[in-house]
């Protein structure tokens, strides 16, 4: 059985969103709204369609784990490193383009009405596609290098994109921001790599028979697994390539510590956090970790890290998305929440889960931004939840999808949510990774963010659409008026072009789900068919203690193991009902409910980064980089030279008489004395 | 045949004419002029001794002085004018601004 295979339309899935962002950004400035929008979401969903056609067309050879390449061009070869433009399609990333060019065609034609009567309109729409181009780089990507030419892409779209109104001094904070934080994310992983080529010889992840090349990932399982110990991260092995790649992941992820750069990035435009820093950039990070699996699971110490750093992240966020006021800051922290889920399924090893939770997270997430998008249209761009409530009466539809977004993410039985979610919650919760007590410790964290995430997005509900409508007196009492919209006034529902995006994406936040029902639920009892496929990439979660389980009763063990996830999938489900139930009667009573402060400030972490980190580098910089360095030691040696110039000019211009006639009989003198050697020799 | 000594003759004269001119005038110009006439002496010498060897080379050289002091004339003449223009006057042990 062959196992590579060719399959050269993959090429077109990167390649339209390129052209179409090279056509828009180029000629865009001189077309119409209409053709903008209609060239931007056509070339997505050429991609789109291009991905589903590849995906049913291979389904069979990508279910049994077999992989397609497509080989553009030798981009870098230079004694043993060689780097390739080429392109995998495996279960793992057919699974990321699918997701990504669905979520990303209906993002699109939602902003087509979002920027509507936007001067930059066309600029939009060029770096939506970029973006588009980078992305599907990354995914597609069948060695590091060139993964990480769009991870950083995706990262000049992102800044791109969150400076979008870059008259407004906080876009273009919030867009150096997360450049910036970013960047220091980027450093690890290219460590990362390099540490990976300089150990594996190889920066591509598997062999590639055609073109003689042999994969990282087969140096990784020849590897004994690294102990799990502190030290094994400065050892320079294994470890060390998986922790620094986690670096990178907790930079583009939005994870603790480097998560600060999301909740800012909130200042683009909306579909903008839908798709970039919620539904596809942002997962980037679970992805590249997914597709290192076979990395981290000789790294122990490193998924330890990894499972700790997320739960911590989930819950952290999941605390201060209770005490936000601005709607969109809330699903912010939402995500970096999720985000956290992700790599807490990484870390204790069910890669197959956190994919998932990306999957289904992209659409109920896209979902629920578009819906805030479409109530801060509808709300004459107002975004704090203070001034509004009672909406369900003005956005129906809006109302009606939004709740389906609500369900899903908090968890409620049968949605996509609630799948991933729980499956999640069981895998942390039965972890062979991880040492005795920190299974039930991650899994006790992560089950009082699922608490929490139904009692914030119920709060974000509550507040929205139920209620008194605190948009009136507010409207008239608020400099609000002066921003020159005309129309304040009574809220409005948002055009079809926005409302249709909606009703898709919440019919996919419902049905999602579906696709990895978990055994115990399934019919038939066929087993987790999402995770059977996206194992055919990504190693399952295989560990040392393995073969010492594998003995004879097995079959006690697996009857033992289901009650333990239906107990679980109880536990998970009435933790959802509770934390909804209690959201909905608490804020309900008292919407305006002031949190504690603490959490309204997000913990002073912006502060104590700006007195820890940027004080500190600008007050260098200040006092010793500019006014000791370049003043006194730059700027010194510059006026020196000078100064001395004009000492020694100062002297030897003694020399000069002022007569002309002087200089002349110097001269002839001078020209006598050489004649005068030369005729004497 | 005229014998190459009357050359060098001639160009010897002409060159020390050149040279008492530059030594003894104050005006500009004239001091100018005098420079051309000592690099048009040693041109006559360049060429009457490539005759003399039968080597083109010198002619070559020849070429190249006139070009230097085509461009030196442009030159030179400028910088007159303007000091003309400033100073209203043309001898040059005026022109002492750099002296201390």
């Amino acid at each position: 059985m062959n196992f590579f295979h060719t399959e050269p339309l993959l090429a077109i899935i990167i390649m339209a969103p390129l052209i179409g962002a090279a056509i828009l950004g180029l000629l865009g400035k001189r077309m119409g709204e209409r053709l903008i929008g209609l060239i931007a979401c056509s070339t997505v969903a050429m991609s789109a369609i291009l991905s589903f056609y590849l995906f049913f067309k291979h389904h069979a050879e990508l279910e049994q784990g077999q992989k397609f390449y497509d080989y553009l061009f030798t981009w870098i070869s230079v004694g043993t490193f060689r780097a390739d433009a080429s392109l995998l399609l495996d279960s793992l990333s057919a699974i990321y383009i699918l997701f990504i060019t669905f979520v990303a065609f209906w993002i699109h034609v939602f902003a087509t009405g979002y920027m509507r009567g936007d001067k930059g309109y066309w600029r939009f729409f060029a770096y939506m596609n970029l973006f588009m181009f980078s992305m599907l780089t990354l995914v597609l990507a069948d060695n590091f290098l060139l993964m990480f030419v769009g991870w950083e892409g995706v990262g000049l779209c992102s800044y791109l994109l969150i400076g979008y109104y870059f008259t407004k001094d906080f876009a273009n904070d919030a867009a150096k921001k997360a450049f910036i934080v970013n960047r220091i994310g980027d450093f690890g992983f290219a460590l990362g790599v390099m540490l990976l080529f300089l150990k594996a010889g190889s920066i591509f992840y598997f062999d590639d028979p055609a073109r003689g090349i042999h994969g990282a990932f087969n140096w990784a399982f020849s590897q004994v697994h690294d102990p799990l110990a502190l030290s094994a991260i400065f050892a320079g092995g294994i470890t060390t390539i998986a922790v620094l790649l986690f670096v990178g992941a907790t930079g583009k992820s939005a994870q603790l510590p480097l998560y600060v750069w999301l909740p800012d990035a909130m200042a683009g435009p909306t579909p903008v956090s839908a798709l970039i820093h919620a539904a596809t950039m942002v997962t980037a990070g679970v992805y590249m970790v997914a597709r290192a699996s076979s990395i981290y699971t000789h790294a122990p110490t490193a998924m330890m890290i990894m499972a700790i750093i997320g739960a911590a992240t989930a819950l952290f966020a999941a605390t201060i998305g209770l005490a936000q006021w601005d709607i969109k800051k809330v699903l912010a922290y939402s995500t970096i929440s999720q985000l956290g889920y992700m790599f807490l399924a990484c870390g204790v090893g069910a890669f197959g889960a956190g994919i998932f939770h990306v999957f289904t997270h992209a659409f109920f997430k896209a979902l629920l931004f578009l819906g805030a998008g479409s109530v801060i249209i509808g709300m004459h761009h107002e975004q704090d939840m203070r001034r509004m409530g009672g909406l369900k009466k003005y956005m129906r539809i809006t109302c009606l999808t939004m709740l389906a977004g609500w369900l899903a993410i908090s968890g409620f039985p049968l949605l996509s949510g609630f799948f991933s979610k729980d499956e999640i919650l069981f895998k942390t919760f039965t972890s062979v990774v991880l040492p005795a007590p920190w299974p039930r410790i991650l899994w006790f964290i992560a089950a009082v963010t699922a608490l929490l995430t139904a009692v914030y997005m119920t709060r974000l509900i509550v507040l929205t659409f139920w209620g008194d409508e605190r948009f009136m007196d507010a409207d008239s009492a608020s400099s609000h008026s002066n921003e020159g919209h005309g129309h304040a006034g009574k809220p409005h529902e948002s055009p079809k072009s926005m409302l249709i995006p909606l009703i898709v994406l919440a019919a996919g936040a419902i049905l999602v789900g579906f696709v990895g029902v978990p055994e115990i639920l399934s019919v038939g009892q066929t087993g987790n068919y999402f995770e059977h496929f996206i194992h055919q990439s990504v190693e399952g979660p295989t560990t040392q203690f393995d073969a010492a389980d594998a003995g004879g009763d097995w079959y006690r063990q697996f009857i033992e193991e289901q009650r333990v996830e239906w107990i679980l999938l109880i536990v998970s489900t009435a933790i959802a009902l509770i934390g909804m139930g209690f959201g909905w009667v608490w804020f309900k009573r008292k919407p305006l409910w002031e949190p504690p402060s603490l959490l309204e400030h997000k913990y002073y972490v912006d502060e104590v980064y700006d007195a820890a980190v940027v004080q500190p580098i600008k007050q260098g910089s200040i006092n010793v980089l500019w006014k000791f360095i370049d003043v006194r030691i730059i700027d010194g040696a510059v006026n020196g030279a000078g100064q001395l110039a004009d000492l020694f000019g100062g002297t030897l211009r003694y020399l000069q008489s002022g007569l002309a006639r002087s200089y002349v009989a110097l001269v002839v003198l001078g020209a006598l004395l050489i004649i005068g050697y030369f005729v004497i020799r | 045949m005229v014998p190459l000594s009357w050359y060098l003759g001639l160009s010897a004269m002409l060159f020390t004419i050149g040279a008492v001119g530059v030594f003894i005038k104050r005006n500009a110009i004239t001091i100018f002029l005098c420079i051309e006439l000592m690099l048009n002496a040693v041109n006559l010498t360049l060429v009457s001794l490539s005759g003399f060897f039968g080597d083109v080379g010198g002619q070559l050289f020849v070429f190249i002085v006139m070009t230097v002091a085509a461009a030196e004339a442009a030159v030179g003449l400028a910088i007159i004018i303007s000091i003309f223009r400033n100073r209203e006057s043309l001898n040059v042990d005026e022109v002492d601004t750099l002296k201390l």
